[in-house]
């Protein structure tokens, strides 16, 4: 079933922007469907909720914008560079974070991540609260032009697919089974033998990692990082996405990114609305749909299809 | 005559009780959090806005019903409280059984409608509100207004006898009992769920008094709370979540930490809490006052 | 299939503009774009009010420019760069929009400010304070309307140290806005034969004030310049009047108040405020009436920011331009509002400088006692009136790269 879903999704964002969708606003979407995968990477799959990944979002955005416009490398290697700073950061993060669990672990990545805001605020480069602006879109691998959005498009297409299929081997590979017994039962996994300390950081990292590549890609389509990217209510924004779509399932943060961000999109002009309508949404599905949109849609074809209550899977 | 870090002693003096008095709206926002976490479990992120409304209610009265200040100290807690009892009855109740993680996000998104519909209501440049006690003494080593010192005092009795309700009476002891285990309470012949229900208006109605507290020395505006809830989030945490003690303490005390990082590096003084906060929770992991749940 | 079908007449239409040099519309309508803060600090001072502002110079025109509707959009760009710069991409666009107006927040503008100018189009700026606009960050179809930091600082400053206010203390909102306002308004301190004593600088949205409040009061500085602005200034203020320290001799200068925070904070408060403006709604019958109309329009009833009046002003002559020009392409409008001299209730015998920056006189106003306030709104009186060729920076200086030196 995933995989006609799958194939259905890919051709309808190959054929989109030709049947008359804003390619700007896709690719925005999937820079942050790219932001919920990463999150949901920690939340859905180890347990670990982080009201801080607007660091590596912001700090891979400010790295690859200022090589793009002050170095003028190209784009993927800026890119390459800001995931991996992304990815130090992350390393540096995780180690203090994984220590401790639940509503700690929340508040540590939240200072960490208020830490790095400050840091973006004081350090020259970021350009304080202008950002860095008109950020050039260098070609791809120093000869494709990106300057136009359909070029662009469909490196962001591609980046967005890579970035899903990655996070969808690394879940259905061993080690993800082995995140999945650590998010069921800690003391069980250790006991098995596993250093879950290590293996907590390293998803930790890759979550970083991802999230620092939707970061990056996000300043190539905008032209812009500011420090909207790296404030907390972005680490806010992540968590409703996923918690849209559904946390722990492999559609479910993509779905949710298009949603919130055409939400915002098409709302704007309604001002104070936009957040009453966003905070109705988080309401409502708290209370009435905690599996979010995927994950109710998939309970529901699992009740269908599977009428014997034997085993059911939990959702991916 | 000698300088203490580069500047005046007296300088340092006036730092000192201004760092205080901020101390004083930390830690009456971080006692209602760590009351409703302790009793309740609940990560209450509201709390910010209902410090919000509680400032509006006061603003409200004064002018439109002709209702002052002091009256307001009153009443402004209570009509808070009843619209908390409202979002507990009909929503938060329904989430006990869950996560924690539940609580804080069905909170966060009543900030998100609240903060919104204020701002609909009363626009975003925020509305002034009267000083009640103008004027105040020359201490030699600054000028304290009256209002600041009523500040200090008032929030100190108000932490003081809530304190001293849930950790040395019998209520408190219920409370207290009705949390851990509330089948056995509940056996006892007591109303858990009403006891749980009051808890929580009590938790709101102290977030509304520190709201009309502030009205007098801030600019009454719909976005007043979201600005302080992630610092007293840091505050209880580093006191120990659900620690009544732990709040109060830490309150003043990072109070006074963060004015003393105004004198000597500014930019940094929203920073600085954070840095201590990650620095305790690597050292103590349940907070300076908790014990490990 | 209709956004295709659009695709190609906007290209068709580039095509004869640039082409065959004959006056054209793009799109039959001229579409004028208002982006503002809706929702948030600035809402008041802009939001919803300008966007009334633009409606009713719409009207004012006859609804119709060169034989072809006009359409007023607006959006909220919650003061994010981001948000602002997506905005006006998609409207651009999707949806071929002639002109951008209004953009407070100059992070916001100066990111308009590449989009217009990469993709031509008008930028009425009425909004945004800093005066990179038309400096480094200029552009040939940018025009800078209503006011910028160094007039304020100019105005604010110069003035102050003349009236033998010549030690100053600023309190500085930690980014780069209020840097630009410390920067500017320090330099005109130490031209006029004063001193700074001293900085502190505070993060934004900061609540508490007391603290720099203090540290200001010891350095016994005759001015306190304000260099933040919205609800840091108005918290700033307000602490101030509670720490007794306009009663203990010390004046308070704010580098950027509107009349709303006036209003918002109370002539008690607000008393003896040294600002500078471009509008008073209260200055002449030409400015009472137009204000007059605003406010009954307006379902708040409060007289226009001189934002909002800068709005109007800038819709106005754009729609004259475009008349004139008989073209809605941005270069050649722009080109025709330069040329034209503008002249308003707002602004008498303006004019539009090369990088963009318009000329206009700046009014140096003092917040009434409670008592001398006769009326409603009745909150400044005028000190005095800076014309516009000193008001704003020489053109010489601004780093500009249209202008040839």
């Amino acid at each position: 079933m995933n995989r006609f879903v799958a194939f259905g999704l890919l051709a309808l964002l190959l054929v989109a922007p030709w049947i008359g969708v804003y390619p700007v606003f896709i690719m925005k979407a999937l820079c942050f469907g790219m932001f919920a995968i990463a999150f949901n990477l920690l939340i859905g799959y180890v347990g670990l909720l982080s009201f801080g990944h607007a660091m590596f979002f912001g700090s891979a955005s400010y790295i690859t914008g200022h090589i793009l416009k002050v170095w003028g490398w190209s784009a993927e290697l800026s890119i390459i560079a800001g995931v991996l700073a992304a990815t130090i950061l992350g390393v540096a993060a995780g180690w203090i974070a994984i220590r401790r669990q639940g509503i700690y672990f929340a508040m540590i990545t939240l200072a960490l991540s208020q830490m790095v805001y400050f840091f973006c605020v004081q350090a020259p480069f970021t350009g304080g609260e202008d950002g860095i602006q008109s950020i050039p879109r260098q070609p791809l691998f120093g000869i494709i032009d990106l300057k136009s959005d359909m070029t662009l498009y469909y490196f962001v297409v591609a980046i967005a697919v890579g970035a899903f299929l990655l996070v969808y081997r690394i879940i259905h590979s061993p080690f993800g089974q082995v995140l999945k017994a650590i998010r069921e039962n800690e003391a069980r996994a250790t006991s098995l033998g596993y250093n879950v300390d290590r293996y907590k950081l390293l998803a930790f990292v890759l979550s970083a990692a991802l999230a620092g590549l939707a970061g990056s890609t996000k300043v190539l389509v905008m032209q812009l990082a500011s420090l909207t990217d790296v404030f907390w209510p972005m680490s806010g924004e992540v968590i409703l996405m996923t918690l849209v779509g559904g946390i722990g399932t492999i559609f479910g943060p993509v779905l949710g990114a298009f949603i919130v961000i055409a939400m915002q999109n098409y709302l704007a002009g309604i001002g104070e609305w936009v957040l009453v309508i966003q905070g109705v949404v988080f309401v409502i599905i708290v209370l009435a749909f905690r599996r979010g949109i995927v994950g109710e849609l998939m309970a529901l074809w699992d009740r269908r299809n599977k009428p014997a209550p034997t085993a059911v899977q939990p959702a991916e | 005559m000698f300088e203490l870090l580069g500047i005046p002693p007296q300088a340092l003096f006036g730092q000192l009780l201004l760092g205080l008095i901020n101390g004083a709206f930390y830690a009456m926002l971080s006692l209602g959090l760590a009351v409703i976490f302790g009793l309740l479990n609940v990560i209450n992120f509201t709390h910010g806005a209902q410090y919000m409304m509680g400032a509006f209610v006061a603003w409200f009265g004064l002018q439109f019903l002709g209702i002052n200040y002091w009256v307001a100290l009153i009443v402004s807690p209570i009509v808070v409280a009843i619209s908390g009892v409202i979002l507990e009855q009909l929503f938060l109740k329904r989430l006990y059984h869950l996560d924690h993680l539940y609580g804080l996000l069905l909170t966060f998104g009543f900030v998100l409608i609240f903060e919104g519909m204020f701002r609909y209501g009363f626009g975003s440049s925020g509305q002034p509100y009267e000083n009640p006690l103008p004027g105040g003494v020359n201490l030699g080593f600054m000028f304290l207004p009256w209002y600041r010192g009523w500040v200090v005092v008032a929030s100190l009795i108000i932490c003081l006898a809530t304190w001293f309700i849930i950790e040395k009476t019998k209520l408190g002891a219920y409370l207290r009992a009705g949390t851990e285990n509330p089948t056995l309470v509940r056996a006892f012949g007591i109303n858990v769920p009403r006891m749980i229900t009051l808890t929580y208006a009590f938790g709101v109605g102290l977030a509304a008094f520190a709201g009309v507290m502030a009205a007098p020395i801030y600019q009454v505006n719909p976005t007043m709370g979201s600005n302080l809830i992630i610092v007293v989030f840091a505050v209880v945490v580093i006191g120990g979540m659900g620690s009544i003690m732990g709040s109060i303490v830490t309150g003043f005390g990072l109070g006074v930490i963060e004015g003393l990082t105004k004198v000597f590096y500014p930019q940094a003084s929203a920073t600085v809490i954070f840095v201590i906060m990650t620095i305790v929770l690597l050292v103590r992991p349940a907070g300076l006052f908790g014990t490990q749940r | 299939m209709k956004q295709t079908i659009s695709m190609l007449s906007t290209a068709a239409a580039f095509v004869f503009a640039t082409g065959a040099a004959t006056a054209q519309i793009s799109d039959d309508t001229v579409k004028i774009g208002v982006m503002n803060d809706q929702s948030g600090l600035y809402a008041d001072i802009t939001g919803p009010g300008s966007v009334l502002a633009a409606r009713m110079a719409v009207e004012d025109f006859g609804g119709k420019v060169a034989g072809k509707s006009i359409e007023v959009l607006f959006a909220d760009h919650q003061n994010k760069p981001d948000i602002g710069a997506n905005v006006v991409r998609q409207w651009i666009d999707t949806q071929q929009v002639d002109a951008i107006a209004d953009v407070p927040t100059s992070s916001v503008a100066l990111a308009v400010q590449e989009i217009t100018r990469e993709k031509n189009r008008m930028f009425l700026m009425s909004g945004p304070a800093s005066s990179d606009l038309t400096g480094k960050a200029c552009s040939e179809t940018g025009i800078h309307w209503t006011y910028d930091t160094y007039a304020l600082a100019n105005g604010t400053g110069k003035a102050l140290v003349k009236q033998g206010g010549d030690s100053w203390f600023f309190l500085t909102a930690d980014y780069a806005f209020g840097h630009a306002l410390e920067r500017d308004t320090s330099k005109f301190v130490q031209e006029g034969g004063g001193k700074v004593l001293g900085v502190v600088r505070h993060p934004l949205s900061t609540a508490d004030f007391s603290s720099f409040l203090l540290q200001a009061q010891a350095s016994k500085a005759k001015i306190i310049g304000l260099a933040n602005a919205g609800g840091d200034t108005i918290n700033s203020i307000k602490q101030a009047s509670e720490f007794g320290i306009v009663a203990g001799g010390q004046r308070l200068a704010g580098l950027l108040v509107f009349i709303n925070d006036v209003h918002a904070l109370g002539l008690k408060t607000a008393q003896g405020l040294v600002i500078s403006e471009s509008f008073y709604w209260d200055l002449n019958d030409e400015t009472r009436a137009f204000s007059k109309r605003f406010a009954e329009k307006n379902k708040g009833n409060m007289v226009p920011s001189m934002i909002q009046a800068g709005v109007y002003g800038a819709v106005s002559h754009y729609l004259k331009a475009v008349q004139a020009a008989g073209t809605d392409e941005a270069k050649a409008v722009a080109k025709k509002m330069k040329e034209l001299p503008i002249n308003d209730f707002m602004t008498k015998n303006g004019s539009i400088r090369e990088d963009g920056r318009v000329l206009r006189d700046m009014h140096l106003l003092q917040v009434k006692k409670p008592e001398e306030s006769k009326y409603k709104y009745d909150y400044y009186k005028v000190l005095t009136t800076v014309p516009g060729t000193e008001a704003f920076r020489p053109l010489a200086q601004g780093g500009c790269p249209l202008v040839k030196s």
